[in-house]
């Protein structure tokens, strides 16, 4: 059982969520209000499904070998865009100015995608700078869109999509719920799952039989800017306003730091979208936690970042050997020529 | 003639020039010396911490901690000048703990197999968490030595000035041309950036170097802080926000390829240089919003690319490019 790949990522949650109700036993209870369901657990998966989103493009992107550094800029500019065109419509709250605003920003978000793709898979850049260049652009961009302004809407409308509610749970879960079954679906039903992860274990043999790796690559990039967008969608409003600046910062960080949680090797090849799911709602807990026990938010990174280091450390081979007190295995066997291309 | 591997070195410097020709010829006032030297004295952090990264990405890696640590450094050092620490001790202190740090980082990174980008990561965040554990404020530093190394200014031939923190940078980028070419250390660095499998097999001291690669890049980062100090005069946990940013694209519009095994500490100093010729190029021209900087850059960051991606290609035909 324990090796199984999920084992210690569920460990993680089930420790962090033990702690929770021995520290505060109100933790589990979920009250009715004026037909809302309300409770930790809800806000965790609230607050924590822009997260998910990104995370989940971002572990198809991982899984084909490559990363992308740019999703939180995306965030930014499609939550700018969306919230721009609906300033820009004479009704704000009208249905045609909020679709179209929200099909904008959609469209906008798959060409970054496809924009990071067509570099990474035609050009052939490094995942890493090729989305670099978007990363350190697209905030600029962002703020190019709301002039350096914060523009906040007034249409509860778009509203709805990151704080409106339906059957007593929040929207935005709904949402995730539904990118999530669509990319299991995608990618465990049909056979891309495995072209994707054909391409990440090596591109050019991949090629050789048969699978267009180019387009795959493309594919998944521009599924990851469409979460992306998303994500700034539910995020920009939830808050009904947009801020090229601040908005989606360290997203990045955070939805891959979700997917190595969740097993998902950052060399590619192998990709495990629920291991993703509970890495990104280990971090909202973690991050809720840490507010329930009253820890001054000043330390929240320090203790973010000992956490990060106990799961990776958890997770290497080594450390479990180490241990175990089996003797170390040399660097050579882990050590292929692949493993440095991406690291 | 050229070398083809200095062509992307050379391309950076031409850039430099082209672009700071370019704004001479534009605006008043834009073609001196001190504009010319301004460039050093505002960017003498990011050069510092750019000659650590520099090694980093050469040896295959990469260090995210770098904006972190330099914020550190400036909240340990006011707060412990607050006390009434002498600076000398505390200068010697704060380098130390970057050392340490980094040393840290690289080992974790070796000896369990787990990626760098992970790693600094999680280094980024504690280091920049401890900022916050020692004060959320900001700590302003009045000890005697600190201001007035802030406000010495060296007196050059033709009524230019320095500041003692522009000695401080040129000093380091000259160590980091040393060491990267003529010691063992940089030699090393080179070959585990090339491939480290053949680096093991040809009994190169792997663990050791990438350890030193990362403490290096810890002491750049604390000798950037200290500097940052002097220049900020204060300690605040917001400080240097994002520069791990700038510092990797400086590197790479410096020519040296994020795969590793490439690159030049000369390309670096003008990839720092053209970063700062183009905020002062936005500055002087007054309605350009600073937000256009992170846009040139970007752009710059492709064009960069795409042109190391056409030499390199030519370089590899005959062999798989994978």
């Amino acid at each position: 059982m324990m090796k199984h790949r999920l084992f210690w990522p569920l460990m993680v949650l089930v420790v962090l969520l033990l702690f929770n109700l021995i520290y505060s036993p109100d933790f589990f209870s979920i009250k009715m209000r004026d037909g809302h369901l309300y409770g930790s657990l809800i806000d965790i998966l609230n607050f924590g499904s822009p997260l998910i989103l990104v995370a989940i493009g971002m572990t198809l992107v991982i899984a084909t070998g490559g990363i992308d550094l740019s999703v939180g800029s995306v965030v930014a500019i499609t939550g700018a865009m969306a919230c721009l065109s609906i300033s820009r419509a004479n009704d704000q709250n009208g249905l045609v100015a909020v679709l179209g605003a929200v099909g904008i920003a959609l469209v906008l978000s798959a060409a970054l995608g496809l924009w990071n793709g067509f570099l990474v898979a035609r050009i052939g850049i490094q995942p890493i700078i090729a989305t670099l260049i978007l990363m350190v652009a697209g905030r600029g961009i962002a703020q190019l869109i709301t002039n350096g302004q914060i523009i906040t809407v007034l249409s509860p409308k778009y509203q709805y999509i990151g704080a409106g509610s339906l059957l007593t749970l929040p929207f935005s879960i709904f949402i995730v719920a539904a990118m999530f079954v669509i990319a299991s679906l995608l990618t465990r039903k049909t056979a891309l799952g495995l072209f994707i992860e054909a391409v990440g274990c090596k591109p050019t043999a991949s090629r050789l039989a048969g699978v267009r790796s180019r387009t795959v690559m493309l594919a998944v990039y521009m599924f990851c800017g469409l979460c992306a967008g998303i994500a700034g969608l539910l995020l920009s409003s939830n808050v009904s306003s947009a801020d090229g600046n601040n908005a989606g910062l360290w997203y990045e960080l955070d939805a891959i730091l979700a997917v190595v949680i969740g097993g998902t090797s950052l060399t590619g090849g192998r990709f495990y979208l629920a291991g993703t799911l509970v890495g990104a709602l280990i971090i909202q807990t973690l991050t809720t936690t840490i507010y329930m026990v009253g820890v001054p938010p000043e330390i929240t990174l320090v203790v973010k970042a000992l956490v990060v280091l106990a799961v990776c450390l958890v997770q290497s081979e080594k450390f479990r050997g180490l241990l175990r007190g089996r003797p170390k295995a040399g660097p050579l066997q882990t050590a292929n020529p692949e493993v440095k291309r991406h690291a | 003639m050229l070398k083809r591997q200095y062509i992307p070195l050379w391309v950076t410097i031409g850039l430099f020039l082209l672009i700071f020709i370019v704004g001479s010829f534009r605006y008043t006032g834009f073609f001196s010396m001190q504009v010319l030297l301004n460039l050093l004295i505002d960017n003498a952090f990011l050069l510092i911490a750019a000659v650590g990264m520099t090694f980093v990405i050469v040896s295959g890696g990469i260090d995210l901690s770098v904006g972190s640590m330099i914020a550190l450094t400036t909240m340990v050092s006011a707060s412990l000048l607050q006390q009434g620490w002498p600076p000398m001790i505390v200068i010697l202190l704060v380098l130390i703990i970057g050392v340490l740090f980094g040393t840290a980082m690289g080992a974790i990174i070796h000896y369990f197999n787990i990626q760098p980008f992970i790693v600094t990561l999680a280094g980024m965040f504690l280091a920049r968490g401890l900022c916050y554990v020692i004060s959320i404020n900001t700590i302003t530093i009045d000890n005697a030595f600190y201001t007035s190394v802030a406000q010495t200014k060296i007196k050059l031939p033709g009524g230019s000035f320095i500041s003692i923190s522009v000695l401080i940078a040129l000093a380091v980028v000259a160590m980091g041309i040393y060491l990267a070419h003529y010691t063992k250390f940089g030699r090393n660095t080179y070959a585990v950036g090339g491939s480290e499998p053949s680096s093991m097999l040809m009994g190169l001291p792997v663990a050791r170097t990438k350890m030193m690669v990362f403490g290096f890049s810890g002491f750049c980062s604390a000798l950037a802080g200290i500097v940052f100090t002097f220049y900020m005069l204060s300690g605040y946990g917001l400080h240097a926000n994002g520069m791990e940013l700038d510092v990797i694209a400086a590197v790479v519009i410096g020519g040296t390829l994020l795969t590793g095994g490439v690159g030049y500490v000369v390309g670096t100093f003008f990839g720092v240089l053209i970063q700062g010729v183009i905020q002062t190029i936005i500055s002087f021209e007054g309605t350009l919003s600073s937000w256009w900087t992170r846009i040139v850059i970007g752009v710059l960051l492709l064009l960069f690319i795409l042109l190391q991606r056409l030499l390199g290609e030519r370089r590899l035909t005959g062999r798989s490019s994978g």
